[in-house]
């Protein structure tokens, strides 16, 4: 698939990004740029789809396949398209034992979905996920880039609440 | 004694200006300009500093072990994957002072021979990653980075790569792998990294906390860091703190300090939370074996348990545990045993790669019987079956998250045992909502 006729690419910024991370590995290991690139591709579209694996495929000049392998494997990377925002939520032991249970089930009513779930007007999509490394700040979900920390019912009420507003 | 902390306080201390203004870079300036490398990797060597990754693996004798082929490049990998449930002491130190890691990163880079380093950072934390970028920018403006730093005829660029979500990948192959654009699967030792890392070229792969220390020993000598601690536990440690205590946190510590202090001095944990009671401890991170209420801080011997790598080893896995990573999980006798071990068995399940069958076939049948007896569907015979699961991982994978996951689970039944088979006696009782164990020895 040429980079010409689909229509998935970069932003000439993002582009740019991408060149510039592509060039910062040594000679010939241009694949370690694989994972920023797929983080990138995320930051661009909220997801990673086939189409995007084979354009980061083609920027690297490797096979599709050594794209698809690594896109499966780290959690982080979204293969269906989400909402706007993905609610990625700690279930990890500690995080439960500062009241994390009590804390997701009221995510999940308030929300009215589960986890896997995007509401039916495309805002949030649920995401459980394993220890965030910041457990003694928890309960703990990220969205994108931030972390909402020492949640509460009342918190998670806030925050759906403003991003709501937002739209 | 702060080593790592001293001045995290300070207003703006994430910025150059004031981390400079509080001494920082002196260890830049001190070694690069009056030390050889082998100078700087004997005072980390004199340091008895172990790795504060999760292994306590002597950094020095690690560093040491580095091969110098003629004309190969040599790595510095800083491990930033952290991802040991209960662990959030490296996360708290990268965003609040990065400075420390970064001019750890320069002086441990020149000892080693690197001329390039990478710090990986897990991909969950990419906001830190942003926060290591502007520090590394601030520190390259100010010409502590680049081509020949401080006119010592040094050159280091510094990388920040980041993860994709996978525990996995905080073992030191596994990131490698993650490091060269892989699926995170580890690869069999030997080769070392120290022989064959990076790209098959030497590397060394350290810890965010153990490279952060560095500075401190450039700057006041590998003997002073020694003095600090405990027989072969020296130094401090951040501990990172939670679960069923007043305040939980990071808390820097001198190595020796009595776990009942940590526990429940009001300079440290505080206490457990109001109008409850210890009952159970995991000290080192998910997957080090969990402690009973009578062996945490007492050995079997009725010695007072120190926060040392020694003494909380004391007893072997019969009777002690690990100092790990440091994860330090509370547990009062709200908390259930049996919930808390299934809780862990689906995140090792999970987080398992799939290449050895006792870690993927093992982790995902100990989630399995576990969840039985959880929700009230288990047998007496199936307790004994998850020992003997575990003992079939233990020790038959390429890399140690199969132990990892088979010590929770064997460290549960040998301590809570009553509890789990009163979940199979009686599963009414035990499945009701917030039911917990109703005859826990507390402290």
């Amino acid at each position: 698939m040429s980079t010409e006729t689909t229509e998935i690419r970069f932003t000439p910024e993002r582009l740019q990004k991408a060149l510039d991370i592509i060039a910062r590995y040594p000679e010939g290991k241009q694949k370690s740029a694989l994972l920023p690139l797929l983080h990138l591709v995320q930051e661009q579209w909220g997801w990673v789809s086939t189409e995007a694996m084979d354009y980061v495929a083609e920027l690297l000049s490797i096979q599709p396949i050594e794209v698809y392998e690594v896109a499966t494997f780290y959690t982080m990377f979204h293969l269906e398209p989400v909402g706007k925002h993905v609610i990625e939520y700690c279930r990890t032991g500690p995080c439960c034992l500062m009241g994390g249970e009590k804390v997701y089930d009221h995510l999940k009513k308030r929300l009215g979905i589960e986890t896997g779930e995007t509401t039916p007007d495309g805002l949030f999509t649920l995401k459980e996920v394993e220890c965030l490394a910041a457990c003694g700040w928890g309960p703990v979900f990220q969205i994108r880039e931030k972390y909402y920390m020492n949640l509460t019912p009342e918190k998670v009420d806030e925050i759906i609440d403003e991003l709501s507003k937002q739209g | 004694m702060k080593i790592l902390t001293q001045h995290i306080n300070v207003p703006g201390i994430e910025t150059f200006e004031v981390y400079r203004k509080h001494g920082g870079y002196t260890a830049v300036e001190k070694a690069l300009k009056k030390m050889t490398p082998e100078e700087v990797v004997e005072e980390v060597k004199k340091s008895g500093v172990r790795g504060r990754g999760g292994a306590g693996f002597p950094m020095g004798m690690k560093w040491s072990f580095l091969a110098k082929p003629e004309g190969v490049p040599r790595y510095l990998v800083c491990n930033a994957d952290e991802s040991e449930p209960g662990t959030f002491k490296d996360h708290y130190l990268m965003k609040t002072i990065p400075h420390l890691l970064i001019e750890g990163m320069i002086v441990s880079s020149y000892a080693l021979g690197a001329n390039k380093s990478f710090i990986y950072v897990r991909g969950e934390l990419m906001y830190v990653v942003r926060i290591l970028e502007k520090a590394i920018e601030e520190a390259r403006a100010a010409g502590f980075l680049g081509k020949n730093i401080l006119g010592s005829g040094y050159d280091l660029e510094l990388v920040v790569q980041p993860g994709g979500g996978a525990y996995i990948c905080g073992e030191e192959t596994a990131l490698l792998e993650s490091l060269e654009g892989k699926r995170g699967n580890p690869r069999n030792k030997p080769p070392f990294p120290a022989v064959k890392g990076l790209y098959q070229c030497p590397t060394v792969v350290n810890n965010v906390e153990s490279i952060s220390n560095t500075p401190w020993i450039v700057n006041n000598g590998g003997d002073a860091y020694a003095a600090i601690g405990v027989g072969r536990s020296t130094g401090t440690k951040l501990i990172s703190a939670s679960g069923h205590i007043k305040k939980p946190g990071v808390y820097e510590i001198e190595l020796g300090v009595p776990v009942e202090e940590f526990i429940y001095s009001d300079e440290y944990c505080g206490g457990i939370r109001d109008g409850h009671r210890l009952k159970a401890l995991v000290a080192g991170g998910s997957s080090v074996p969990i402690l009973p209420a009578n062996l945490i801080t007492k050995t079997a011997n009725g010695e007072a348990r120190l926060m040392t790598y020694e003494s909380l080893s004391d007893g072997g896995f019969q009777t002690g545990t690990m100092l790990g990573s440091g994860g330090f999980i509370v547990f009062d006798e709200t908390a259930c045993i049996v919930r808390n071990t299934l809780n862990f068995a689906h995140f090792y399940r999970h987080e398992s790669c799939g290449q050895c069958s006792p870690c993927r076939e093992g982790t995902g049948w100990m989630e399995k019987v576990l969840h039985r007896i959880e929700y009230g569907k288990g047998a007496m015979e199936h307790i004994d079956l998850l020992v003997d699961v575990s003992k079939k991982i233990e020790g038959n994978t390429i890399c140690p998250l199969g132990d990892a996951a088979a010590w929770p689970v064997a460290a549960a039944i040998r301590h809570f045992r009553p509890e789990f088979e009163w979940h199979v006696k009686h599963p009414e009782e035990a499945t009701r909502p917030g039911a917990v164990y109703p005859d826990p020895i507390l402290m």
